[in-house]
């Protein structure tokens, strides 16, 4: 009778003992051919993307650290301390301004939120289509479109003088609100979009359990639902703030000069490289503390709801006074927000200079889009723009896979650095990736080749790519989350090697998040005008920065026209996206089959 | 046909405490349908995913026939792996599927189509060739899984719970189907399964594992008759596990005083290294431990503390001095009730010393 296995006892030899050499080459050929396997894949893999990640992230960072603490660095540093500086008001006015941005977008947000997901209205499905507009323009289109609109010049503080008959412009919004205005249009989505989610996951029954132990609807709220909503809403505040701090075009445009950006910009035009990187430095430290503690509190708490029941119903407005206040509502919400594009669109067909001190340009022409295509210096931004988004883009997806893969796939030390790096590059303002670079490649460097990058062609696509690969990083790495990894197994237990398993099944499936996230880094990249317009040269132009220098030499229609294309293309890839999103025909027939 | 052996293996995660699997020995032989039956996390998949390739040893040597595989990646092994979910490709379709292990090894056309179209009707789904993956159900795409698997002739079918996702009915079906193909085409086979009915119906050998290591290996009706360690008698099956006295030891079997003064002479595995006056754990199963009155002199004394009546057996729950042991009668004489004092009879055939 067999009890307990006991096989016979084998001598233990040494693998690498005894066969010798040829033994040693087939181990070796074993394991090339093997891949993923062998206990180094990992870091060839892991290797040159860290350090195409220290090259152009970390290392530039530094780099400007470096040549802030060169020369009379302390003094520069000290100015942030000392009483009355320019800089020290610089960054307590980024501060506020971010702050206020938080509080702004925050009521916009999360009362949108409340209102779009728990009660049903007419005009309802028509913002809920719009509502992310604003936020899809481009940020120096989407400033300058506010600017038209609500600035002492704009649209409607000069319509409602001519209305009212008064002598000023009525309602002008200038300097610091203007910049809240733009922050607050162009940022509650992070609030909204964050809310709805939670919103969406919560338990309605938790809600229903609290009037049923006899809450009144006051009492649900501030116990229930706002304590449930707190780790989104912390979330998003963060958001807020980090790209409020980043924010340039705004303060820009209507000239709000003491923000840390805006210093970056004015320093380094005025040709002080040590304090432009000085502010580039601390405002990258903020922004770098800003995103280590959201990973913190992000990993700290969340609330999801366990139970798998229905969703919340929304509740009829029944009351005939709150149906005529929803309907006005959703009307002028719907202006609104449509009221930045729609301005684009028409002021791109205004004739140059013609506009002045009417509420709306009177002359209207096509020639500003026949110019730009016919006239091939006109033409040119629009080539840079293509040519170094491509550039960026197709970088971008190489590396943001790979990274991607090697985050979420594979085992080896340092991980999570790499993981790290990526987002430090997301949390970096374009302000201060474009400083970076410049320290960083202003000389000869090996990550350059020895090459001096500043002022040539290749620093743009550089810089729009250490922007944009944490897009592309994101959505592969999404889309592998939701690919199980046996797959990739089946097909190495079938015999595929490493490279092929990868490439026919885990490329494969991971396609349409990988292109997702490539059409958004290269729509992104059409629209850069932060970074850009601290590193382009005269050659290399790009639209964004086209259209800031028409708007100084008030060729305000071809401006809008430049605008205009980019708003187009940034519509058809979000369509393109959203189809990708919803999934082709096969994701459709297969809900079908599982429905 | 090949065997596959396994030498002193261990598998130690980097980061995790002790060793995922620890010093395990096994030797399935060719053509055997062999079964790795354990509770989660007591090491059973990863000594399939390192048969398979996926995981190399910390130690030990790892077998196909002569060949040392040991440090092979899995694209070289030649095992064919049936996935827990299955894992098929969802942008192919079930041909194109079962073609995967084709096209690398460079068999197209003709060839190729014919056999997808064995592999198909093996698995009776000829004719699904052109679907797609999220058109079948559940145990379609498990036949498929498998289809993909032998159509490529591997030397080593892998499966990895195979059947967990399925529902019990389809299940039992499915499991008699594997059996069939497996027989049919003769193929060595390793099953990981947590669940003792499952491993029951289809071995040839079981090896029991808990905790990384391999605690008994044996046919179904060896570790059901013949446990090796208290564990094994309660998992599979269901066992009562008594610690009595020993009245004498001798080499292949024990006297033991039962609670109610009577003794039983019990065989016991060779090397059990019980001494007089030790306690041995004996192992009895339910369904062998008869019913009687309770003054009956050779009997244990009991009162039941619970009754279920399941139609095939009655099941009772008896405590006896503070012990309680669970009895499945098919017949009982009158209905028990909750508090009936009750004699248990334990034959000494039906019992057998365990190891703790």
């Amino acid at each position: 009778m067999t009890v307990a296995t006991t096989a016979p006892p084998t001598p233990r030899t040494d693998p690498a003992a005894g066969t010798g050499r040829t033994g040693r080459a087939r181990r070796l050929a074993d394991r090339l051919r093997g891949g993923s396997d062998g206990g180094w894949f990992p870091y060839l893999l892991a290797l040159p993307l860290a350090l195409v990640l220290w090259g152009y992230v970390v290392q530039p960072m530094l780099a400007t650290f470096v040549e802030s603490a060169g020369g009379d660095g302390v003094d520069n540093y000290l100015a942030f301390l000392s009483g009355s500086g320019v800089a020290r008001s610089s960054l307590l006015t980024s501060l506020g301004i971010s702050a206020a941005s938080v509080l702004c977008c925050g009521v916009v947000g999360v009362g949108m939120a409340f209102l779009l997901k728990r009660f049903a209205f007419p005009g309802r499905r028509l913002i809920e289509a719009i509502i992310l507009v604003p936020a899809a323009l481009p940020p120096l289109i989407g400033a300058i479109s506010f600017q038209l609109l609500y600035s002492e010049t704009g649209i409607l503080p000069r319509g409602l003088q001519h209305l009212l008959g008064t002598d000023e412009p009525v309602l002008p919004f200038d300097g610091i609100a203007g910049v809240l205005v733009v922050h607050t249009f162009t940022m509650y989505p992070f609030f909204y979009l964050a809310a709805s989610a939670a919103l969406a996951g919560m338990d309605p029954s938790v809600e229903e359990a609290a009037y049923n132990l006899g809450a009144s609807r006051v009492r649900v709220w501030r116990t229930v639902l706002l304590p449930m909503l707190t780790p989104a809403l912390v979330s998003a505040s963060l958001l807020v703030f980090m790209t409020s701090l980043a924010s340039y075009t705004a303060p820009l445009l209507f000239g709000v000069d003491r923000t840390m950006t805006m210093q970056i910009y004015i320093n380094r035009t005025n040709g002080d490289l040590p304090m432009a990187s000085t502010y580039a430095s601390v405002l990258g430290v903020v922004s770098v503390l800003f995103l280590l503690g959201m990973r913190w509190y992000e990993g700290r708490r969340s609330y999801r709801s366990q139970s798998k029941g229905i969703s919340t119903h929304r509740r009829e407005i029944r009351n005939p006074v709150g149906r005529w206040l929803a309907l006005v509502g959703s009307v002028l919400a719907t202006v609104v927000l449509l009221a930045p594009v729609a301005t684009i669109a028409l002021v791109a067909f205004s004739v140059d200079g013609s506009w002045t001190t009417q509420v709306l340009p009177t002359d209207y022409t096509t020639q500003n889009f026949v110019r730009i295509f016919a006239d091939p210096r006109a033409f040119q931004p629009i080539l840079n723009s293509l040519r170094m988004s491509l550039l960026a883009t197709a970088a971008c997806v190489v590396v943001g896979v790979l990274v991607a893969y090697a985050v979420r796939r594979l085992t080896f030390v340092g991980r999570g650095l790499l993981d790290v790096a990526v987002m430090l590059a997301w949390a970096l303002p374009g302000t201060v990736v474009a400083i970076n670079l410049i320290a960083a490649f202003s000389t000869g460097s090996p990550f350059s080749l020895g090459q001096v990058l500043v002022g040539t062609f290749w620093i743009m696509p550089l810089a729009y790519f250490v922007r944009f690969l944490p897009l592309v990083f994101r959505s592969s790495s999404a889309a592998l989350a939701q690919l199980d990894p046996s797959l990739e197994e089946a097909a190495r237990n079938l015999g595929a090697s490493w490279l092929r398993a990868f490439v026919s099944i885990t490329l494969r499936l991971m396609f349409p998040g990988v292109l997702a996230g490539a059409l958004l880094a290269f729509v992104h990249g059409v629209g850069e005008f932060v970074a850009s317009v601290l590193i382009y040269t005269a050659s290399t132009a790009p639209i964004s920065v086209e259209i800031n220098n028409r708007m100084y030499s008030f060729e305000v229609g071809t401006a809008a026209a430049y605008g205009m294309l980019q708003v187009v293309l940034i519509f058809v890839v979000m369509v393109m996206s959203g189809r990708l999103e919803r999934g082709g025909p096969t994701a459709r027939e297969a809900t079908r089959w599982t429905n | 046909m090949i065997g596959v052996t396994l030498e002193s293996v261990s598998k130690r995660f980097p980061g995790a405490g002790g060793a995922a699997v620890d010093d395990v020995d096994l030797s399935i032989e060719a053509g055997e349908f062999f079964t790795l039956l354990g509770p989660s996390g007591c090491g059973k998949t990863t000594t399939l995913r390192m048969i398979a390739g996926f995981y190399f040893p910390s130690s030990g040597r790892i077998r196909f026939g002569d060949e040392d595989v040991t440090r092979k990646p899995p694209n070289r092994r030649d095992t064919g792996m049936v996935f827990q979910n299955y894992a098929l490709f969802p942008h192919l379709t079930v041909a194109q599927n079962v073609g995967y292990g084709l096209k690398i090894r460079k068999i197209r056309g003709a060839e190729a189509r014919r056999r997808i179209d064995e592999a198909l009707r093996q698995v009776h789904l000829d004719g699904y060739g052109d679907r797609r993956i999220d058109q079948l159900s559940g145990g379609q795409q498990q036949r498929v899984a498998l289809a993909r698997a032998l159509v490529i002739r591997p030397r080593t079918l892998l499966l990895d719970e195979p059947l967990s996702n399925l529902d019990a009915k389809l299940r039992e079906e499915t499991r008699t189907e594997i059996r069939r193909i497996q027989r049919e085409a003769g193929i060595t086979s390793i099953y990981v399964t947590h669940d003792q009915a499952e491993a029951m119906a289809m071995s040839d050998r079981i090896a029991v594992m808990e905790g990384g290591r391999v605690r008994q290996v044996g046919t179904p009706r060896e570790i059901y008759h013949r446990p090796a360690t208290a564990f094994v008698a309660r998992f599979i099956g269901r066992s009562n596990v008594l610690e009595l006295p020993v009245l004498a030891a001798r080499a292949d079997s024990v006297d033991v005083r039962l609670p109610g003064g009577a003794t039983r002479t019990v065989a016991a595995p060779a090397e059990h290294g019980l001494t007089e006056s030790a306690r041995a754990l004996v192992s009895i199963r339910p369904e062998h431990i008869g019913l009687c009155g309770p003054e009956d002199p050779d009997a244990l004394p009991g009162r039941i503390t619970d009754v279920e009546f399941t139609g095939m057996t009655t099941n009772l729950t008896v405590d006896v001095s503070g012990q309680e042991l669970t009895v499945a009668a098919v017949d009982v004489p009158d209905t028990p009730a909750v508090g009936d004092r009750i004699g248990l009879r334990l034959p000494a055939a039906r019992m057998w010393v365990v190891r703790p």
